[in-house]
């Protein structure tokens, strides 16, 4: 067996600012992982079929325009109407600290603000995915 | 609905996310792939196409083109994406499909990423098996885009029906310093980046370099275009489609049943011979200690190994 942990990094919306996605992209692909990067202006539903199609572990999403308390929730929508709720969800870019929580509701498991080292990243995936074991 | 029967009649029938399980199953060599493979084989209804040729001469924007073409005429399409993943971390970052954006959730287009793994069968095992998964679950064509480094170009020619391969102007000299035999493996030679300059240069190059092909080889056509502002494309469409007039369609299917088999063939020589390591040498590391400390060549150990097999066979028959 030849298992490789896969994620998505989706850019969903207007929202051009796309250092922060390829950064952290790079940062998981460093780490040994398989990493799908749609690139930028997608819909929340382009995001969603990609990581079904791509059968990803994860899907972290990053978004720096503000728009994160409308798109992030739809991604998460999406993904559960096509019975694809197990795949975990995080989330990253310009977002306030009271904003979290909301998104955490949605259903993501972390989110990662400016500054954040990739090095948490990494931490963060190779936690859940022991967990998942 | 986990059991293999199940999951071959989900694939048969479509369905999206048994077809993209699958695809992992086979990818990460799990131990009911082989059943579900033998399960498929025999169902595949699809040509393949393959994309190959060096990083950036624009094959992503070519094959977002050839997906346009095939869902005009309303066929499932199917893409395997391979980028080459890095030997050193195993990790691979995977962009195809930001140039394929246009089909993004057009439900009969499924494109699946992968990286090259540095597979031990090299990239055609799994390129090969996620192929019978597409078509088997009637995309056609599925079309498979390469990196055009290592072996990788060679073994999608094999795998494919159809092989493009794309080359552009600029990319240095070295059209010059191609690898020998490069332009045998193009079904059709695909000269991208029409607009820009160069292209006349290196149309006159590689129709030279075909010259010196033996008269006995057919030899590639060679079209130009551009995949950006779409100029040449419907040459191109009129070129592969006249190949694939030229091979019925039990040739195709008797063709992609033998290289499955020299494929499937290799990967059982090469578990066979590391059960044997084991049995002989206490696996395969152990060999290779006594071989890099001068106690036994490569040879040496290939014999060991057959004689081992010959003595198994003997048994047998008793
Ligand atoms: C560089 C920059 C630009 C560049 C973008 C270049 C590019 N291709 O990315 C340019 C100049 C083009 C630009 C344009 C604009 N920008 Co601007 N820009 C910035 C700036 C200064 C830095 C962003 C950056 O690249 N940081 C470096 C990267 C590495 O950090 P990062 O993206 O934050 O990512 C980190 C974390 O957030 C997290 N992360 C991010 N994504 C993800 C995803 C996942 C999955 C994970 C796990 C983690 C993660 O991890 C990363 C590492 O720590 C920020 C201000 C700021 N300090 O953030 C404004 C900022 C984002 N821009 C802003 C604005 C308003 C704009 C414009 C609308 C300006 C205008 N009026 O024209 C345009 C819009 C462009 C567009 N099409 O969307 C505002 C957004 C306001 C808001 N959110 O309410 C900001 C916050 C500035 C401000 N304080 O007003 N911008
Ligand atoms: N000028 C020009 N650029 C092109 C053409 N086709 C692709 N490109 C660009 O070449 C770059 C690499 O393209 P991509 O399809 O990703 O190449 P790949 O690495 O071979 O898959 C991108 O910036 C494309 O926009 C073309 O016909 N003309
Ligand atoms: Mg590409």
């Amino acid at each position: 067996m030849n298992r490789k942990i896969r994620v998505l990094i989706g850019k969903p919306g207007l929202d051009g600012h796309d250092r922060g996605a390829k950064y952290i992209a790079r940062a998981l692909r460093d780490a040994g992982m398989e990493v799908v990067y749609t690139g930028i202006r997608q819909t929340p539903a382009a995001i969603a079929d990609a990581a079904i199609q791509e059968d990803v572990d994860f899907v972290g999403i990053s978004l720096l325009s503000g728009a994160h308390n409308h798109l992030f929730p739809e991604v998460a929508r999406i993904l559960r109407e096509k019975d694809a709720s197990d795949i975990i969800l995080f989330g990253g870019g310009v977002i306030p600290e009271e904003d979290i929580p909301g998104l955490k509701e949605a259903g993501y498991s972390a989110i990662f603000t400016p500054g954040t080292p990739a090095s948490e990243v990494v931490d963060f995936i190779n936690l859940q995915m022991e967990k998942r074991q | 609905m986990t059991s293999t029967a199940g999951i071959i009649r989900s694939v048969c029938e479509g369905s999206i996310r048994a077809i993209a399980r699958t695809l992992t199953r086979v990818e990460n060599g799990s131990p009911d792939s082989v059943d579900i493979l033998d399960g498929l084989f025999g169902k595949q209804q699809g040509f393949t196409l393959g994309v190959t040729g060096p990083p950036g001469a624009g094959k992503s924007t070519l094959v977002n083109r050839m997906i346009t073409r095939y869902r005009s005429t309303d066929n499932s399409v199917g893409v395997i994406a391979v980028d080459p993943s890095s030997p050193y971390t195993g990790g691979a970052l995977l962009g195809d499909r930001i140039r394929m954006q246009s089909h993004a959730t057009d439900p009969k287009v499924f494109i699946r990423s992968m990286g090259s793994r540095g597979h031990l069968g090299g990239l055609s095992g799994a390129t090969r098996d996620a192929s019978c998964v597409f078509s088997a679950a009637g995309y056609s064509p599925v079309i498979i885009e390469t990196v055009g480094v290592g072996q990788a170009e060679v073994e999608v020619a094999d795998l494919a029906d159809i092989t493009l391969l794309v080359l552009v102007p600029g990319l240095g000299d070295d059209v010059q310093s191609m690898k020998a035999g490069i332009m045998e493996i193009g079904d059709i030679i695909v000269l991208n980046k029409a607009d820009r300059n160069g292209i006349d240069q290196l149309e006159s190059y590689v129709k030279a370099s075909l010259e010196l092909m033996p008269s006995t080889m057919e030899r590639p056509e060679v079209v130009r275009i551009s995949a950006a502002n779409g100029e040449g494309l419907d040459e191109l469409w009129e070129a592969i489609d006249r190949l694939l007039l030229k091979i019925t369609r039990e040739e195709r299917k008797n063709r992609s049943a033998i290289q499955t088999l020299n494929g499937i063939l290799e990967e059982t020589g090469r578990n066979f011979s590391e059960k044997l390591l084991d049995v002989e040498y206490n696996g395969r590391d152990a060999a290779e200690r006594l071989i890099l400390s001068g106690k036994a060549s490569p040879y040496a150990v290939g014999k060991k190994l057959l004689a081992a097999a010959e003595r198994m066979f003997q048994h047998d028959e008793c």
